[in-house]
């Protein structure tokens, strides 16, 4: 166990302007892409969704609840994690229902009162790990797995635990060196959550940033490119994937392959809250029920690829480990304690 | 106007009722307080090791205070329930980390000393009201002491919660224990005055005409009722008794003078040689003859009321009696040259009665015979059973009763209508009946075929 000295406002640095759980942020809501599903029917009301989940990705389920209420427009406005969280702890603006992967600041959202209670059939049908109160709900759970390339492994045996992992990356340094992709903790808000996850299951992980750290890592902010980058050919491997994405990508590429470890596999919720300052929070709640329905999880599973909150599944892998929903997620949030991770990090990685 | 009493049944269901309500209050609210206040201490247990937690990751240095806030602290908080959770660790009064606004314990007191055991209160914080556990550490920076204090706050939603629920279940055992109590209230009142009733229906289930002390077992409370109805009944038995002793000296202080004045009219009459004299001698003994029988009458009378109040029942062989009855009257028969046929008195017949009684109704029956029969006729008395009954029959050539029946006949001092130059009082067929009633017999009255009375004297066979 780490149990880390760190001194006030050492690391004031590191975090590169991200302006965190207590950053006051002056500029307003920096939208990456903002798409209008206009009503099928004679317009009656409009649902504006805040997301960090690609319109691509979402689209066939906001169609379909469309087709399912014809007079509701759909305003879907995607954001970075911590862009969403901005606009709704720091800005309050007004949307129906906020969509983010980034668990701990939705937990933070919640747990600050700023999100309405929601009980519904719907609800009710979700696993005691899947909701937090009745403010937070998890509408899909995602691996978060390493995908490698099986001709940059050159013959190696496919790692399937970090010890293998690590073991390989100290056998060939040379093959590895500057081929190795990982999330930078220090700008992706996903990348922070895996890693800080991470050293909560095992001290493995730094073991393997050590390691990692000697071989001049590439160091990303979006799954995305760390595939693309896979596919062609400038990564080995990349550690701390989202399954949800690399899957539906790779699925086709005989070279890659998504490999959940069998040592531990973190499982991120993905999940959705109705602000408290919500102008339609029946809306909210109305496509909260349908992505938690039986149409809504088929359409996530077969149209958006992102896997629906399945107990059963869970108990047949018993290597995934869902993140937990509880105030626990708060801790790294904290601004001492984030400083600290990072300059942990930091030297970690940085050794050489 | 009296107001009617409440009915002790009544008023002890309703006093036991009220003590069961109170009862179930009292356990309703000591389970909720209990229930609550363990409720509270657990998760004041659980906030205060998560601040203690955070407390002990405190570590000093050259440039500040450094805190490596742990995971679990905040995890074990959301294991009960979910709960919110806030934070504020401050330096030297500068919050440190954390949300700045949560409220201090000092806020309004002094700073609290460093101390082992966190503090605790309950304040409001942004929209919800939260518990907070504060605790004090000194942290040496730079050498120098800093105070730090750590301070963890706790939404109560969870206990909330779980108050509710207890809530729920002490409501429930209360009334559960009030319907218990209630049904048991309703027992126990029946059983506390089943004495009285059985002591009410013992002496209700009395013959009016028993006059024994009660001493039926009754309860130590009820003493001095039973004693004191003993003592009326005493009163009453003495006064009774008293009646009966004045009947008895009334009778014989008329009957002896009355006796000594016969005597002397007829040695009078004797010597008398005067006819108007002898004449008004005459007159005199019939007059006091008739004063006589009536007093006689008038005390048998009192006597059958007397003692039909207190029958005394015993095996009585009606057969002696008649002829014994019949003895009685063959010397006043024989001066009217009557003649007394008794028949079925060879073998006994038993009934349950009152000797004495028995024998003054039969007297009466018979002197009324002997009293309206022509000379030189017969009366005949008979003895016979009929089904359960044993039925004496008298039987005279008598005037009849001219369309009257028993019942008129036997009303008191009612004599017949053709009852014409006979002497008598109006009270022989009233006792008579009365003693027929008296033995749950029955007396009747009927022309006898060729003229008479027949007179019918049924009483139940032993």
């Amino acid at each position: 166990m780490r149990a880390i000295l760190l001194a006030l406002g050492l690391s004031l640095g590191l975090g590169l302007g991200l302006g965190l759980a207590t950053g006051g942020r002056a500029a307003a809501l920096v939208v990456e892409e903002e798409r209008l599903f206009p009503a099928s029917g004679p317009p009656v009301a409009t649902l504006s969704v805040l997301s960090t989940t690609d319109t691509a990705i979402l689209g066939p389920v906001i169609a379909a609840f469309q087709a399912r209420n014809p007079g509701v427009a759909v305003r879907y406005t995607v954001a970075g994690s911590q862009e969403v969280y901005a606009a709704i702890a720091d800005e309050g603006l007004p949307f129906d229902l906020v969509i983010s992967s980034a668990m701990d600041l939705q937990m933070k959202i919640a747990n600050d009162g700023l999100a309405a209670p929601i009980r519904s059939a719907a609800t009710e049908t979700l696993p005691d790990w899947a909701h937090w109160q009745d403010r937070l709900h998890a509408f899909a759970q995602e691996t978060v797995v390493l995908i490698v390339s099986r001709r940059g492994l050159d013959g190696l045996a496919l790692p399937q635990t970090r010890r293998d992992l690590i073991e390989i990356l100290r056998d060939n340094p040379e093959r590895f060196r500057g081929r190795i992709g990982t999330y930078d903790p220090r700008l992706s808000g996903a990348g922070y959550l895996f890693a800080t996850q991470d050293t909560r299951q095992s001290d493995s992980y730094w073991r393997l940033a050590e390691v990692t750290g000697g071989l001049a890592p590439r160091l990303y902010t979006s799954s995305i490119d760390m595939i693309t980058d896979l596919q062609t050919g400038r990564l080995i491997l990349a550690y701390n994937v989202l399954g949800s994405y690399a899957g539906p990508r790779l699925a086709e590429d005989p070279d890659a392959e998504v490999i959940a470890l069998q040592d531990y596999t973190l499982t991120l919720l993905r999940t959705a809250l109705v602000p408290r300052n919500a102008a339609r929070p029946d809306l909210g709640a109305a496509f909260l029920d349908f992505l938690l329905g039986p149409e809504g999880r088929a359409l996530m599973r077969d149209k958006a690829g992102l896997p629906p909150i399945d107990e059963a599944a869970l108990a047949q892998a018993p290597h995934l480990r869902p993140m937990r929903l509880d105030p626990g997620l708060l801790v790294f949030l904290d601004r001492m304690k984030r400083a600290e991770f990072l300059s942990e990090w930091a030297a970690t990685l940085n050794r050489n | 106007m009296r107001r009617a009493a409440l009915s002790l049944r009544l008023r002890l269901v309703i006093q036991l009722f009220g003590i069961a309500a109170v009862l179930a209050i009292v356990l309703y609210l000591t389970v909720r307080t209990v229930a609550d206040q363990a409720a509270e201490a657990t998760q004041d247990g659980v906030l205060g090791a998560a601040t203690l937690a955070i407390a002990e990751r405190l570590q000093g240095g050259e440039v500040g205070v450094g805190l490596d806030l742990p995971y679990e602290a905040f995890s074990i908080l959301g294991s009960i329930s979910a709960d919110r959770v806030f934070y504020r660790i401050d330096a030297d009064g500068v919050p440190l980390t954390g949300y700045d606004d949560l409220p201090r314990p000092d806020q309004g007191g002094g700073e609290i000393a460093a101390s082992v055991a966190p503090v605790f209160y309950t304040r409001p914080f942004r929209d919800t009201e939260v518990r907070i556990a504060a605790v004090g550490r000194t942290v040496l920076v730079a050498r120098r002491p800093v105070p730090v204090m750590v301070m963890v706050a706790q939404t109560r939603q969870g206990q909330e919660a779980i108050a509710a629920r207890v809530a729920n279940r002490a409501a429930a055992l209360g009334l559960g224990s009030f319907a218990l109590a209630a049904a048991l209230s309703l027992l126990t009142a029946g059983s506390v005055l089943r004495p009285i009733n059985r002591l009410a229906e013992a002496v209700g289930r009395r013959g009016p005409n028993d006059l024994r002390a009660v001493d039926h077992p009754t309860p130590v409370e009820l003493r001095p009722l039973v004693f004191s109805l003993n003592g009326f009944i005493a009163r009453l038995r003495g006064a009774l008794s008293r009646t009966e002793t004045f009947i008895a000296e009334a009778a014989h202080h008329i009957r002896t003078p009355l006796a000594t004045v016969r005597a002397r009219a007829e040695i009078a009459l004797r010597q008398s040689r005067s006819e108007p004299t002898r004449e008004a001698l005459r007159a005199v003994i019939r007059a006091v003859e008739e004063s006589s029988r009536s007093a006689g009458q008038l005390l048998d009378h009192a006597t059958v009321i007397y003692r039909s109040d207190r029958l005394t029942e015993a095996p009585v062989d009606l057969a002696p009696l008649i002829d014994g009855v019949a003895a009685g009257f063959a010397p006043t028969a024989d001066l009217k040259d009557l003649a007394l046929r008794v028949a079925g008195t060879e073998a006994p017949v038993i009934v349950q009665g009152d000797r004495p009684l028995l024998e003054s109704a039969l007297r009466n029956l018979l002197d009324n015979a002997v009293k309206y029969s022509p000379e030189e006729t017969a009366i005949d008395l008979t003895l016979a059973r009929d089904g359960g009954q044993a039925v004496i029959t008298v039987a005279d050539r008598g005037r009849g009763l001219s369309g009257e029946g028993a019942a008129q006949l036997s009303e008191r001092f009612r004599r017949g209508s053709n009852a014409g130059d006979v002497v008598g009082s109006g009270l022989g067929l009233t006792i008579v009946s009365e003693v027929a009633a008296a033995h749950g017999g029955l007396f009747e009255l009927d022309e006898r075929e060729g003229g008479g009375t027949c007179a019918r004297f049924s009483l139940p066979l032993a």
